[in-house]
């Protein structure tokens, strides 16, 4: 029997990508395994980072050296990461679908071409240079005046009162996460809105409705598979989105926040942030425990993208 | 009785003056039409706004002075930096190319079985893998464990996995946008797998990998996360060696001399971030570019 030599060579190359994918998962378990064992499962939802007394002597606890007085609780990370996802899901869904729709039927074809560069481009700007917009831009501006006048004009509104802070905040992060992913969303939408048959739409405006109508009653739920898809696609990208949200988050420490102006921290950005202040540890536990923190993200931000993909693939649009 | 109740509003539409659109309707269309003219416009004044900001920055610091010194403390210019950026974009370019591309001729080739949808499936997954989670994983492994310290190889293994599914999607799709009947004659002619999918349908494909490249190229160019603990940060030229010597790169720049309280680091940080930006936005208006020019020449495969 003659091997078949290129598709064997074909089949040994491409397996790196799987391979990479599983090594990634196990080596981030069993790295953090120490860590899973001491912590168990109410580091998720207690909310007392501590590192301990790093000049003490290693102690013992629960069969494992830490520091002294040294405690890992991330709930306030688990609600930063997920409540500024969220609020800027709420932002971004609507302005994605209106600048989807204003390109793929708003505007005529030749110039729906050169307009939706905007939002390509903007796809492709580096994370680094949002945050750094946002520190430069945004934080002064959001803190100095349009926070005091949104919590002066809607004090009656909870969250929205209170302090308004210095710019730096839940807020502030959702922002910059809506304009990170807008542009996600709105490239898939704009494909699949020119994906769905014109008789449907044709349909609609022969009974009377306008185009937007037939876009708001026919075209939109069609596609709410699909909205709902590359809706939480796109959460997933916010969800592990680092150095944006690291550059103005304000970076809360152990903090809960009690309006939408209040400084938090996320997940990813915790691990970016604090990774030289675990080393300091001789234990080691420091740094495990933030490999921890990796693989909660690593399994949300898993388990999110599974399900927009079942969803995505229901919906025959990849 | 269905039939009467159509007659009677046939005869109600006909009866009245042609067909008036209630105030209601149409004081929603215009406040629909409002807000989907305001959502394009606030995307667009975001990238003028961040592209603006950048540049009004950058440009006092945009000097000869960048491209010959190397950094120091708090100043100096980026040579070193953008050597750095250079350096591990190209390699994990060439790792990650032909892994990519094999696994995408795979996809398009062979992918409707059970194996090919757990492939695309696992590639979809790893996209949505975040890069801090790369970079930490990389540095567990590498950096800690195989004892490269903060390294250039570190790195660019790191950015070659980020890089991986992307270049896979983007070959997988240039090649399904090829016709059977180009499969089958190349066959019919007596050319085996390797001969077909290398002399016929990669030429074909190029454009559109090319763009995937040069799109994947812009992507490692622009990551910080996956590089801020494998890479390390070096103020000085890169000598040459793989493993255990750190590497500066743009993005470092940009998001730790901002925080330093000098202007002159200021105006550093937003030069760097100038620099990615321009270099990002280049390369894949050129790969655009490329695509559009590959598909005019061929005049086929457009899909």
């Amino acid at each position: 029997m003659k091997i078949p030599v290129f598709r064997v060579g074909l089949i040994a190359t491409a397996s790196f990508l799987p391979l990479s994918l599983i090594a990634l998962i196990v080596f981030l378990a069993i790295y953090s395994w120490p860590a899973i064992q001491f912590n168990q499962f109410h580091f998720l939802w207690t909310n007392d980072w501590n590192l301990g007394n790093l000049y003490g002597n290693p102690v013992t606890v629960h069969g494992a050296q830490i520091m002294p007085g040294a405690k890992y609780g991330i709930w306030f990370l688990v609600v930063g990461t997920i409540v500024s996802s969220a609020l800027a899901m709420v932002m971004a869904m609507p302005v994605a679908i209106g600048a989807a729709y204003f390109l793929s039927e708003g505007v005529r074809k030749s110039w729906a071409g050169p307009l939706s560069l905007f939002v390509d481009l903007l796809a492709a700007i580096p994370s680094v240079v949002y945050g750094l917009w946002g520190y430069a831009l945004l934080v002064p501006l959001f803190g100095q005046t349009i926070f005091p006048f949104l919590a002066n004009t809607f004090s009656f509104i909870p969250f929205l009162n209170g302090d308004p802070g210095s710019g730096y905040g839940l807020l502030t992060s959702a922002f910059v996460l809506a304009v990170m992913i807008i542009p996600l969303i709105s490239a898939t939408l704009r494909e699949a809105i020119r994906m769905t048959e014109p008789e449907l739409k044709e349909a609609g405006l022969s009974l009377g409705l306008n185009r937007l109508e037939v876009f708001w009653h026919i075209t939109l739920p069609k596609l709410k598979t699909v909205l709902i898809g590359v809706g939480i696609l796109a959460l997933g990208r916010a969800l592990g989105e680092t150095m944006a949200v690291l550059m103005v988050s304000g970076n809360a420490l152990n903090y809960l926040p009690n309006n939408i102006y209040a400084p938090i921290s996320t997940m990813a950005a915790f691990i970016a942030s604090q990774l030289d202040s675990a080393l300091q540890d001789p234990t080691n536990m420091a740094v495990e425990a933030l490999s921890e923190i990796a693989l909660v993200l690593l399994l949300i931000t898993v388990a999110v993208n599974i399900a927009a993909r079942l969803l995505l693939w229901m919906a025959r649009v990849r | 009785m269905a039939i009467k109740a159509i007659e009677r509003n046939v005869s109600v539409r006909t009866s009245t003056k042609g067909f008036k659109v209630s105030l209601s309707r149409r004081v929603m269309t215009a406040f629909a039409w409002m807000f989907v003219v305001f959502s394009f416009l606030f995307v667009a004044a975001m990238f003028i706004s961040i592209i603006g900001d950048v540049l009004v920055h950058a440009w006092p610091a945009l000097t000869p002075k960048l491209l010959t010194d190397i950094t120091n403390g708090i100043g100096g210019g980026l040579k070193n930096a953008i050597e750095g950026t250079m350096v591990m974009s190209v390699g994990a370019l060439l790792l990650a190319a032909p892994i990519g591309i094999a696994a995408g001729i795979y996809l398009s080739e062979h992918g409707h079985g059970g194996a090919g949808k757990m492939l695309r499936f696992l590639s979809d997954v790893l996209v949505g893998i975040p890069s801090i989670v790369l970079g930490y994983v990389g540095y567990i492994t590498m950096v800690i464990y195989l004892g490269w310290q903060f390294s250039v190889a570190a790195g660019i293994i790191t950015l070659t996995v980020m890089l991986l599914p992307y270049i896979a999607r983007s070959t997988e799709l240039a090649m399904a946008n090829i016709p059977l009947a180009v499969r089958e004659a190349g066959y019919g002619l007596g050319a085996g797998e390797g001969r077909v999918v290398l002399h016929i349908l990669l030429p074909g494909a190029a454009p559109a990998i090319m763009t995937g490249l040069f799109y994947a190229v812009a992507l490692s160019m622009g990551e910080t996360a996956p590089l801020l603990y494998t890479a390390g940060w070096s103020n000085y030229m890169w000598n040459g060696r793989f493993t255990k010597e750190p590497i500066g790169y743009l993005t470092y720049v940009v998001w730790t001399f901002i925080n330093e309280p000098f202007a002159e680091s200021h105006m550093l940080a937003f030069a760097a971030a100038f620099l990615i930006t321009a270099g990002v936005l280049i390369l894949i208006l050129v790969g655009r570019w490329l695509l559009v020019r590959g598909q005019r020449r061929m005049g086929v495969y457009q899909g």
